[in-house]
């Protein structure tokens, strides 16, 4: 998932090469915030597994899942390096459902001819959303107006956009099948499916469902190579490292740590593999994430974002484009809101004025769970993806429990300032 | 007869892995003006937090005796309470807020909750006099300099009763004039009988005022001297632990050709357009030159650096900039970089500094192409530049992960001009160069400036230290009004000469 290689400020503290396991535990410990919020992760999935008598983790429930809040996540890594640059962005629910009915307009209503077949719409809608957050950021970057300001301006005038767009209280719909498969269609198994146990057919002739086990092996396929990959540029890091004449954390750290991922990932990927293999919207999150992971860790550009939010000033006189690169993040904003907005018009199948009301808040509140500073200047991509999943599972977990949609925000709301709170107590311990 | 104030007794302040203090002493008899002198980091101001109670009794070991009576203090409340008043090196004012509002901030003559401002701003009126300050006390805080600002936060430490006036660096951030201004301040209140206790690392300031100087090194007390005793070599000696033959570092100018030169260079004010803020200047470097740059605060040499460094600051900026005879552009920041020009600000931590980022990450800020290829940043390249640039800088800290934030002023400029030596230019501004620093990392700075001069760079050094500026350059351009008012040879300039240069120059300029 990471190619990770820059070891965290604790890490590249001279640490004893023997590795001992007592070095690995005390080198997990400096570590611990790095991996708490994924361990927190677990916790809530294991603590929901429970109390869902085993629900959370089926199959069906895990493509629900990822369907469900995708486009928090996706919408999530543009918002974090927006909250990195020192920025926020309100808008970004109002832009979602404003993209949501031009798509629906154009595929369903508009007479647009071929224009309106959905990959053409797609790309329209997605440039769409890179204007509109163009249209923000000029105001951000280049005047210095508050993006709290620009933002919230921006929310009310596309939520009112998006409502007029459908004609008043009305829905558009049904979309196009091609275009619905962005939210609810799985990836096609190219290999072929593998049968572990032999379905049991009863009288009737029908498959008794659970008795046959089948695979869909380009799933495990890809998992499996997407596992390799993974242990290979841990390892190539790690190998860099030493051959620099640096230490790298310690060998059993490593081993633990890759395996433990791996293993947790092949776990999800085999329950994917027993229903329909990966929905595609999970690989479209997948591959943005491994983007933003690398744009952020290795790029200029995403070390530049880093700089100007820890010290706009600073960044400024360091020769980097403060006011080009505001404009852009605003831009990756737009485009991302805009995903998401096509995201949740595939998943409805038709476009509500309702679409994305509030998700700006569960996006920001994704990125913040995550470590982001509001502040500006610190936050991690993985954090923002750990964070939004979960905000995802609590969801899902209370909704499959029962408890009301009332206490379900009650509850996010804690959520969201217990993980900030431990994480400033964390630092100021620290 | 003196009688003593203040006695803090074997006070051990320790971090988690840190010995802040241990056992430190210090006596303060009544009505004295007591210098306490250190290195950055050499924890006089910790000893302070000790005494006014941001660090409360009970996370410290040892005892502080306040005219004959031990106290515990559990916070600023108590100390304040007391009569024990301190002024930060960083002012807490709030700007937006008038000087008397500040000056009664949370302690306002008031009524069952209700203002009098009357009442409030006769007093007001009357601490501002006794502070020699001439300002409406409905002036917002905002629109005084930064010298005056200082004389509301003494003001503000006169309304609270002050016995024992605690001032940490007070005079960093003022110009000459200001600053002996208040030093006279200091001697009027040691009439008055208010004791102080002064935190300075300008030397002929403590030379001047106070009474008995104590010595802080490593968290220790190494002495206390009396008046008499108090030379500059001494406290060096004392502070570094080892004797500074010279304050400079020997250099062997090779002087080549003109590198940079800047003609006729005019700049205006960026709010008050009417303004004109930079008049007219030409000035010219040689490769392997330092060239000073001398003035009082406000003379525009700041203004002047920034306007030349992408157009940083003022508006309607004119003139010419030749890079070896050819003009170049440098109408941004990144244009004047790529032509090889580098400017170390005087703020490092407003605008030189990511301070929530770690050494390596703000060394390789202003060449980020030198550390990747296509836009992709190499990790192990970028690790052996820091770590390079941490040794040949000397940068003190555990590791090049170190967050800049958590290092000493020293270290941090050494990281700012780490920075710029990375981006590899051919003429290198240092605007204050070493403000805010202590003896030791001075000489550390002086060093890699003779270095770069001798590795044929060219290089303007901004100070308002004219000791400094006579140590370390070659020629002296003296600034006054937004004009240069005089240039001078290093070998024959002196303090007086600069000096005069400048009040001459005053005539001409009005």
């Amino acid at each position: 998932m990471s190619t990770e290689s820059a070891p965290g400020p604790q890490s590249g503290v001279a640490q004893d090469l023997q590795q001992t396991p007592r070095v690995a535990v005390s080198a997990l410990v400096t570590n611990l915030r790095e991996y708490g919020l994924i361990l927190a992760l677990i916790a809530i999935m294991v603590f929901f597994q429970f109390t869902t008598s085993g629900t959370l983790f089926k199959p069906v429930n895990l493509s629900n899942l990822v369907q469900q809040n995708s486009f928090i996540i996706v919408m999530a890594l543009g918002m974090l390096l927006v909250i990195v640059s020192g920025h926020i962005d309100l808008s970004v629910g109002s832009v979602a459902g404003f993209i949501g009915a031009l798509a629906a307009m154009m595929m369903v209503i508009w007479p647009l001819g071929p224009l309106s077949n959905p990959l053409v719409v797609s790309i329209i809608c997605l440039i769409v959303g890179g204007a509109i957050g163009a249209a923000q950021g000029y105001w951000i970057a280049y005047h210095r107006i508050p993006s709290f300001i620009v933002t919230l301006a921006g929310m009310l005038i596309f939520r009112g956009i998006c409502q007029a767009l459908l004609g008043g209280g009305s829905s558009v719909g049904p979309l196009p099948d091609g275009f619905k498969a962005l939210s609810s269609g799985f990836i096609p198994d190219v290999i072929g499916s593998l049968t572990l146990i032999p379905p049991v057919v009863n009288a009737a002739g029908k498959t008794i469902v659970g008795s046959g086990l089948t695979l869909h092996m380009t799933t495990i396929v890809i998992g499996l190579v997407a596992v390799l990959v993974y242990a290979y540029f841990g390892l190539r890091a790690r190998r860099s490292r030493e051959r620099h004449g640096y230490e790298a954390e310690p060998f059993s750290l490593f081993v633990i740590k890759t395996l433990v991922t791996s293993a947790l990932a092949l776990f999800l990927v085999y329950q994917f593999a027993t229903y329909r293999g990966l929905p595609i919207v999970l690989m479209v999150m997948g591959v943005l994430i491994a983007l933003f992971v690398f744009v952020t860790k290795r790029m200029t550009i995403g070390r530049r974002i880093y700089a100007m939010g820890g010290n706009a000033k600073a960044a400024q006189l360091s020769g980097i484009k403060t006011e080009r690169l505001t404009l852009m993040v605003f831009i990756n904003m737009g485009v991302l809101s805009a995903l998401g907005g096509l995201i949740i018009a595939a998943r409805l199948g038709q476009a509500v004025p309702a679409a994305g009301l509030g998700s700006e808040l569960d996006v920001i509140a994704a990125v913040f769970i995550g470590g982001a500073s509001a502040m500006g200047g610190v936050g991690q991509v993985i954090g923002a993806v750990v964070g939004g999943f979960i905000m995802g599972v609590m969801n899902n977990g209370m909704s499959i429990m029962g408890v009301n949609v009332d206490w379900q925000q009650v509850v996010k709301g804690l959520v969201l300032l217990g993980a900030v709170v431990f994480d400033v107590y964390n630092k100021n311990k620290g | 007869m003196t009688s003593t104030i203040l006695e803090m007794r074997d006070i051990t302040k320790t971090f988690p892995g840190v010995k802040a203090l241990s056992n430190v002493n210090l006596r303060v008899e009544e009505g004295e003006i007591h210098a306490v002198v250190g290195e950055n980091g050499a924890g006089k101001s910790t000893l302070m937090k000790v005494l006014s109670g941001v660090y409360a009794s009970g996370t410290y070991d040892g005892a502080i005796v306040y005219r004959g009576e031990e106290c515990h203090f559990k916070g600023i409340h108590d100390s304040e309470h007391k009569g024990i008043v301190i002024i930060h090196q960083e002012l807490a004012l709030v700007p937006m807020l008038s000087i008397t509002e500040n000056i009664f901030l949370g302690n306002e003559h008031a009524r069952y909750g209700v203002i009098d401002w009357d009442a409030n701003e006769t007093r007001t009126s009357a601490l501002l006099k006794k502070v020699g300050l001439k300002e409406d006390p409905k002036t917002l805080i905002t629109n005084i300099g930064v010298g005056k600002q200082q004389l509301v936060e003494i003001a503000k430490a006169l309304s609270k009763e002050v016995k024992l006036l605690i001032l940490d660096e007070p005079t960093a951030s003022l110009s000459e004039k200001d600053s002996q201004a208040l030093l006279d301040l200091l001697l009027e209140f040691k009439r008055q009988g208010i004791t102080s206790i002064l935190i300075s690392h300008k030397l002929n300031e403590v030379n001047r005022v106070a009474d008995k100087v104590t010595i802080i090194r490593d968290g220790r007390t190494i002495e206390t001297l009396a008046k008499k005793d108090i030379s500059e070599d001494r406290i060096i000696t004392s502070m570094v632990g080892r004797s500074l033959d010279d304050r400079y570092p020997p250099r062997e100018p090779k002087i080549g050709e003109v590198v940079l030169q800047v003609k006729n260079w005019s700049v205006y004010h960026p709010i008050h357009a009417e303004r004109q803020v930079i008049k007219g200047i030409d000035i010219d470097v040689r490769k392997g030159e330092v060239v000073g740059i001398a003035g009082l605060m406000g003379a525009g040499r700041t203004e002047f650096a920034m306007s030349l460094f992408g157009r940083s600051y003022g508006r309607h900026i004119s003139g010419e900039v030749l890079l070896k005879g050819k003009p170049i552009d440098v109408s941004s920041v990144s244009k004047a970089v790529e032509h090889g020009i580098a400017y170390v600000t005087e703020d490092r931590k407003t605008y030189g500094l990511n301070l929530i980022d770690h050494i390596k990450h703000n060394i390789t800020l202003a060449n980020l192409g030198g550390v990747s290829r296509h836009s992709v940043i190499d990790d192990m390249r970028e690790l052996a530049v820091a770590n390079e640039y941490k040794a040949k800088t000397n940068i003190r800290s555990s590791s090049v992960y170190q967050m800049t934030g958590n290092l000493s002023g020293g270290n941090q400029q050494k990281v700012v001009l780490s920075k710029w030596l990375f981006a590899n230019p051919e003429v290198l501004i240092l605007d204050e160069p070493t403000r805010g620093i202590d003896v030791g990392a001075k000489y550390e700075i002086y060093t890699i400036i003779a270095r770069l001069a001798s590795e044929g760079k060219a290089i303007i050094v901004i100070s308002s230290e004219m000791p400094e500026l006579l140590g370390i350059t070659d020629r002296i351009y003296v600034m006054n009004e937004g004009r240069i008012v005089g240039e001078m040879a290093a070998s024959d300039a002196s303090q007086e000469k600069i000096m005069r240069a400048i009040v001459r120059g005053e005539g001409k300029a009005s």
